[in-house]
C-alpha cells in the first residue's frame, strides 16, 4: 500500500497536471443547481479570458436571472444590469473603453423579452461586444415560468396546460433574428450537455472573444441549456429531453460567421 | 471674460459638456429638449475631445449606456423630457443605488401621459421625491437662465463627482427653448487615463489588476442587515448634501413682508412681479431655491420668522408648496398658485394671486 502511495506521490506534481480550475475562476461555491449548465459555461468563459490573457481588459456584464450572481465566480470587473438592459449597460463602456473586451451574459427572459429592444438595436449597430444567451426555455430564478422560449406544449408555472399558440404565441428563435442584422459578425449555437459539446462551446466563446477585438461587430454566442430544477427532471433526463425537444426547434451550430471577412468592417461587408 | 454667445438653453447644454470636457453623451431624441443632441452631433466633439456621443434606441437604453459608462468612472451625461425620465426611472434607480455619479437634464414639458410640448414644472416631485423606486435622491439643480444651463453643467458633474450620485439639471422648456446672452467656459480637456485611475480607480471597472480586488458595479445585497446599511450609508450622503450643498438665491427679501417661492423660469416672472408689488408700497421678496433636492429649508424657517406669508409660484399643480409648508412649520401662511398644461403665468396673474391669497387677507 504505501508502494502505490509513493507512487501516486511521484505522480501528483505540478508538471503532471493536465486540467485544472481556470485562475480566472474564484474560489466559491456556485449557487446554481445541480446539473444546470450555468457552472460549465462560467468555466469556459474564465478559461478563455485567461487563456488569451484578458483578465484585466475584460469587463463582463452580468444579468437579472440565475446569472445575477456571474461576478461572484469570474474574478474580473463587472457591471450588474438591470433586467435585459445588459446590451446597453454594455454599449455604455464600450463606447467610452474601446480597447477593453466587453461581455454581457444574459438568460432567455433578459435577452429575448424584456430586454429585446436592447439586444436588437446593440446587434445592429454592431456594437464590438459579445454576448453570451443562456436559452433554457424557462425562468429559472423566478419560478419556472414560461421564457420566450418555452416549446410549444411544454408545462411551465404559468403555462400549466402547456405552451399554447392562441395564449402564449410561438417560442422566439431570436438568435436567427440576429443573425440577419448586418451588425453581427459571428452568431452560433452551442450546448454543453456532452464532453465534445463543451470543447465545441469553448472554441467558440474563444472565436467569439477572439473577433470582439477585431471590431467587426458583435459576436453572438447562444447555448442551449439544461434547468433541470425548473423543468423537474433529474440533470440526465434533462440532457436527454433538450436533446429531443429543444434541439429541433434550436439546431446546433453557426448561424453566421465573419471570421472570414474579419479584417473588414462589418458594415462593408456583403451579407 | 469667457467668449459670449447668444444662444437656446439646450444648445447650451451640448457646448457646455463638450467645454467641461465630458466623456460621453447618449440620449434619444424628445421635444422640447431634442437640440442637444442635434448641436452636439453638428459639432462631432469625437473628432476634437474625443467626447462618444450616441443615439440610443430608447430612453431606457440611454439612461443604461450612462449607467455603463459611469461606472467605468468616466464623465457621461443624458438629456430628456418628462415621458423620457419617466422611461428612465428604472436606470436612475439604479444609478443611484451604485452610487454612480452622472448628469441627467430634464427640460420639462406638461403632462401628465404624452401631455404637452409646452413648459412645465410638473416633475418637481419625481425629480426631488424619487420617481424610480426605493429610498434614494438626486441632486437637483434649477437653473433659471441659460447662463446657469452652462454653469450647472460644469457644477453638475463637480457634484456629482463629490458625491458619487446622479445630478438632475431640472429644467423646463422655456429654459431649453429661449436665447440669452452666455458666457461659455475655456475649453477644458478630458480626463486623461492617469486622472480617471487617480479619481474613480477605487472602484470603477477599469479592468481587473492583479494588484487589486476585482470592482463589482451593483446594487443587489440578498442579505437584509447588509443592504440597511448601504442604504443608511446612502442616507448620510444625502444629510451631507442638506449640510453642504443648500444653493439658493434670496431677493429683497431682508424687509419683506410676504415672499414668493418659486424656481425655474417661474422665478423670473416673480422677479417682475415683486418689482410691480414693491412699485405699490407692498414689501415682497423672491426665494429662488436652486438646489431643489437639497432644499433650502433652513433658511425658509428662519425667514417664517419675520414675514406674514409665502406664496410659491408653480408650472404645476402645487408640488413644492409642500416642501415650503413643511420648512415653515406652522410660523406663517403657505399659499400655492401655479398653471398647468404649458401655460405659462404672467406677472400680473401672479400679483393678483399674491393679493387674492395673501396681502388682501
Amino acid at each position: 500500500m504505501s508502494e502505490v502511495a509513493e507512487r501516486l506521490k511521484n505522480i501528483i506534481k505540478p508538471e503532471n497536471l493536465i486540467y485544472g480550475k481556470s485562475p480566472v475562476l474564484n474560489n466559491v461555491t456556485m449557487h446554481y443547481c445541480p446539473g444546470c449548465s450555468h457552472g460549465v459555461v462560467h468555466k469556459l468563459i474564465a478559461e478563455v479570458i485567461d487563456e488569451l490573457g484578458i483578465q484585466d481588459q475584460t469587463i463582463g456584464v452580468s444579468p437579472v436571472g440565475c446569472a445575477v450572481f456571474a461576478y461572484n465566480y469570474i474574478d474580473i470587473d463587472w457591471a450588474e444590469a438591470a433586467h435585459g438592459r445588459a446590451p446597453a449597460v454594455a454599449t455604455g463602456i464600450k463606447r467610452v473603453m474601446p480597447e477593453k473586451t466587453v461581455f454581457t451574459y444574459q438568460g432567455d427572459g433578459d435577452l429575448a423579452a424584456i430586454g429585446t429592444a436592447e439586444t436588437m438595436h446593440a446587434v445592429n449597430r454592431g456594437e464590438n461586444i459579445v454576448m453570451i444567451f443562456i436559452n433554457n426555455a424557462i425562468y429559472g430564478m423566478t419560478g419556472g415560468q414560461m421564457a420566450p422560449t418555452t416549446l410549444l406544449g411544454q408545462v411551465t408555472s404559468t403555462t400549466p396546460n402547456g405552451r399554447n399558440v392562441d395564449l402564449n404565441g410561438y417560442p422566439l428563435k431570436i438568435t436567427e433574428l440576429i443573425a440577419q442584422l448586418p451588425g453581427a459578425a459571428y452568431v452560433t449555437r452551442q450546448s454543453v450537455h456532452t464532453p465534445s459539446a463543451v470543447r465545441k462551446a469553448k472554441k467558440a466563446i474563444k472565436k467569439a472573444f477572439e473577433l470582439s477585438q477585431k471590431k467587426i461587430g458583435t459576436c453572438f454566442v447562444e447555448v442551449v441549456s439544461t434547468c433541470n430544477s425548473g423543468w423537474k427532471m433529474t440533470p440526465v433526463e434533462s440532457n436527454d429531453w433538450m436533446v429531443k425537444q429543444m434541439f429541433p426547434l434550436f439546431p446546433l451550430g453557426d448561424l453566421k460567421d465573419g471570421g472570414k471577412d474579419a479584417t473588414e468592417p462589418f458594415n462593408l461587408r456583403s451579407e | 471674460m469667457g467668449e459670449l454667445r447668444l444662444m437656446k438653453g439646450n444648445e447650451v447644454i451640448a457646448e457646455a459638456a463638450i467645454r467641461y470636457g465630458c466623456d460621453g453623451y447618449f440620449g434619444y431624441p424628445i421635444t422640447p429638449q431634442s437640440e442637444v443632441m442635434e448641436l452636439l452631433m453638428a459639432n462631432r466633439p469625437w473628432e476634437t475631445t474625443g467626447m462618444v456621443v450616441l443615439q440610443a434606441e430608447s430612453e431606457i437604453a440611454s439612461i443604461h449606456m450612462v449607467y455603463g459608462a459611469a461606472g467605468c468612472g468616466k464623465r457621461v451625461m443624458t438629456s430628456s423630457s418628462s415621458p423620457g425620465i419617466s422611461l428612465m426611472a428604472e436606470g436612475i434607480s439604479y444609478l443611484a443605488g451604485c452610487e454612480l455619479p452622472c448628469v441627467i437634464v430634464n427640460v420639462q414639458r406638461g403632462g401628465p401621459g404624452l401631455g404637452t410640448i409646452q413648459p412645465s414644472q410638473a416633475d418637481y416631485n419625481q425629480a426631488t421625491k424619487g420617481g424610480g423606486h426605493g429610498d434614494y435622491s438626486l441632486l437637483v439643480l434649477a437653473p433659471a437662465s441659460v447662463q446657469e444651463m452652462n454653469d450647472f453643467v460644469g457644477l453638475g458633474f463637480d457634484l456629482a463627482y463629490k458625491y458619487r450620485n446622479p445630478v438632475m439639471i431640472l429644467a423646463d422648456g422655456v429654459i431649453g427653448q429661449m436665447m440669452e446672452k452666455v458666457e461659455l467656459m475655456e475649453q477644458q480637456p478630458r480626463w486623461t487615463d492617469q486622472q480617471l485611475k487617480e479619481i474613480t480607480g477605487s472602484w470603477a471597472t477599469l479592468g481587473k489588476t492583479k494588484d487589486r480586488e476585482k470592482h463589482v458595479i451593483t446594487s443587489l445585497e440578498l442579505d437584509s442587515s447588509i443592504m440597511e446599511d448601504n442604504n443608511l450609508r446612502l442616507q448620510a450622503k444625502y444629510q451631507r448634501m442638506k449640510e453642504e450643498d443648500v444653493r439658493f438665491e434670496t431677493i429683497d427679501c431682508e424687509d419683506a413682508d410676504y415672499i414668493l417661492v418659486a424656481f425655474g423660469s417661474a422665478a423670473r416672472i416673480c422677479q417682475k412681479t415683486i418689482q410691480m408689488a414693491r412699485a405699490k408700497g407692498y414689501r415682497v421678496g423672491l426665494l429662488r431655491p436652486i438646489t431643489l433636492f437639497p432644499f433650502p429649508e433652513k433658511a425658509i424657517a428662519e425667514i417664517a420668522e419675520h414675514v406674514k406669508g409665502f406664496l410659491t409660484v408653480e408650472f404645476n399643480a402645487g408640488q413644492m408648496v409642500y416642501d415650503v409648508r413643511l420648512a415653515v412649520n406652522g410660523k406663517a401662511k403657505v399659499e400655492y398658485f401655479g398653471r398647468m398644461g404649458g401655460i405659462v403665468p404672467s406677472p400680473d396673474e401672479v400679483e393678483k394671486a399674491l393679493f387674492q391669497k395673501l396681502i388682501g387677507d
